[in-house]
């Protein structure tokens, strides 16, 4: 079964007066331990998907059933239950953080909110999270501010797992980050994918990492979705105008090598 | 190839954390190429450019040498230009295309005797309490003008453009003011401006204010009002880094066309080697303020001397990109 079925969704906003939809009839579902990534240019309703998914907007139409059951009717304390199992990571941690917050404190939170370990028993947890995405236990003492990038998008991993979600949504999570970086944090993803058998919804405009890291790619235009399928068979022969745009204006890198 | 701008041992630390942010850096920008500088954040990349554009704020301690040979026609005669004092510190260096346009306007409202170059004083070193030994007037005198001599490109188009002036007055303004026009020839010349970075709508984009634009038509604007005053080179900072990749490999076919149609130089500072290679001539790696390799495009790419470059360029994920997940036990 998929964790995640997307069925017709619209969502429509008004520019300059005139309704426009940012989301058109868009259908789509994930797999459990499947990555499934959302391309498209600038306005092209990624984001908008992003945010119908994790409830933080209402659509106009259509119908989201998570775990089997229709989200969009859920309310109260069963959707709070439904909330820990998707989570999210999005651009800029230093955004997503209330700066001045410790690491401890950012990764207290889901535990508390959601009961998941008494007040006795988190300060453990928070170190074997922060061991899990691979950061030294005694960086719970600092400051969000005080750490890297790439230390501070790995506490945003951490603190999306605290709940053991079966979805994490990536908005371009990976956009901000040195390359040298990036590589590290997309084996972490795979790895907590591999053991948890996490699905992600993966938003990124970056056809090369998508290549790397999604199963299946769905290429949006003006919200509607413009094709679907097989990550590396998309990219390869892209049948949309669209995608065949985004393959040319991806910067190649032509090496002779050895 | 004759050399537009040599640079010795430039060195560059801020105050307000005490790193250095370039350490000896020395090379050369070549008259007419395309030289892209690369690196991760903190390399020194934006510093280089803001140090070359003689953009840095009063406050940062900068020792080296920065000789320009500039064609006899540019800098000779002109006022010097003010240093704006703005802080990158503060990121007010982002908020503004108004850092030539700031320095112009004081110099035509005329009379300030107390204008200086952009690094005269700057580039000589200063003590810690602030004084400060001049350059010889020689060398300040010879040193490019920022807006006139120099056209700068930012990342975020929004912020370098004036959100409550109108385009054509934003482009119009560096013609007036360094081309010496009427404000109808500046509007004029604004407007075939436009056309060159390929704007629809000339007229009704001259009265547009900066919020009815998209992102990459804004950045058309910013590169328009860079190059108005003909400028002999064109630095572009993460010009294309906030755009999405279709308006991304417009913009880079833009700044490519009007480099290679105005005979510029330009030096592009990105992150990425891959756009980087598809557009220089030549490549600096920059990393942790030092200068780690330079050479040309080719040679970069295929025949990388630094360990460094070698895992920029393995950290690359093009569209022939190993899937991650089929290989089997790769370490986190």
């Amino acid at each position: 079964m998929s964790v995640l079925t997307v069925s017709s969704l619209a969502k429509r906003y008004r520019r300059g007066g005139k309704p426009f939809a940012a989301v058109d009839d868009v259908s789509f579902e994930i797999n459990p331990a499947e990555t499934l990534a959302v391309a498209g240019p600038s306005g092209s309703g990624k984001s908008t998907i992003a945010k119908l998914v994790l409830r933080l907007i209402e659509p106009d139409a259509g119908r989201i059933d998570f775990e089997g059951q229709d989200l969009l009717a859920l309310s109260g304390a069963t959707l709070r239950a439904k909330r820990a199992k998707v989570q999210m990571v999005f651009q800029d941690p230093l955004a997503a953080f209330n700066p001045r917050a410790t690491v401890a404190r950012v990764l207290d939170d889901p535990l508390r909110t959601h009961n998941i370990a008494s007040r006795a028993d988190r300060p453990r947890r928070i170190a074997a999270l922060l061991e899990r995405v691979g950061l030294d236990a005694g960086l719970a003492a600092r400051a969000i501010h005080e750490i890297s990038g790439g230390q501070r998008q790995r506490v945003a991993i951490a603190r999306a797992i605290a709940t053991r979600p079966s979805l994490i949504v990536l908005d371009e999570a990976v956009s901000a980050l040195d390359v040298s970086v990036r590589g590290q944090i997309l084996e972490l993803l795979l790895d907590l994918q591999r053991q948890e058998r996490i699905a992600y919804l993966f938003i990124s405009h970056d056809l090369g990492v998508i290549r790397a890291v999604a199963h299946r790619v769905v290429i949006l235009d003006a919200g509607r979705i413009a094709e679907s399928g097989d990550a590396r068979d998309v990219i390869a022969k892209p049948q949309s105008a669209i995608g065949k745009a985004l393959v040319a204006a991806t910067p190649r890198l032509i090496r002779n090598r050895p | 190839m004759t050399v537009l701008l040599s640079i010795r041992d430039l060195s560059v630390r801020y105050q307000r954390d005490g790193v250095a942010a370039l350490k000896g850096v020395s090379l050369d920008v070549l008259a007419g190429e395309r030289l892209a500088i690369i690196g991760e954040s903190g390399s020194g990349k934006s510093t280089l450019a803001l140090a070359v554009a003689g953009l840095l704020a009063r406050g940062v301690e900068i020792g080296g040498r920065m000789d320009w040979f500039l064609p006899a026609s540019a800098g000779a005669k002109a006022p010097l230009s003010v240093l704006p004092d703005i802080s990158p510190s503060r990121g007010e260096i982002g908020s503004s295309v108004a850092g030539p346009l700031l320095a112009a306007s004081k110099i035509g409202e005329g009379g300030d005797h107390s204008v200086i170059s952009p690094l005269e004083g700057e580039m000589s070193g200063r003590t810690e309490r602030g004084a400060k030994d001049r350059q010889p007037s020689a060398l300040a005198t010879s040193h490019p003008l920022l807006g006139r001599d120099i056209g700068f490109v930012f990342q975020d188009p929004s912020s370098s453009l004036d959100p409550v002036m109108p385009i054509g007055k934003q482009i119009a303004e560096v013609a007036h003011t360094h081309l010496h026009l009427t404000w109808r020839e500046a509007i004029a010349k604004a407007k075939t401006l436009l056309e060159r970075v390929r704007l629809p709508n000339l007229d009704a984009t001259l009265h547009a204010y900066p919020h009815q634009l998209s992102g990459g038509q804004k950045q058309r604007v910013a590169i328009a009002a860079a190059i108005a005053a003909a400028p002999k080179l064109l630095i572009a900072d993460e010009a294309t880094s906030a755009l999405d990749t279709i308006v991304q490999a417009e913009i880079v076919s833009l700044i490519r066309r009007l480099v290679a149609e105005d005979g510029m130089t330009l030096i592009f500072i990105s992150h990425d080697i891959a756009l980087a290679a598809s557009l220089a001539d030549r490549i600096a790696v920059l990393r942790h303020g030092e200068l780690v390799e330079l050479g040309e495009t080719d040679q970069i790419l295929n025949a990388p001397r630094h360990a460094y470059t070698r895992a920029l360029l393995d950290a690359h994920l093009g569209l022939d990109a190993e899937p991650l997940f089929d290989r089997q036990g790769s370490p986190a």
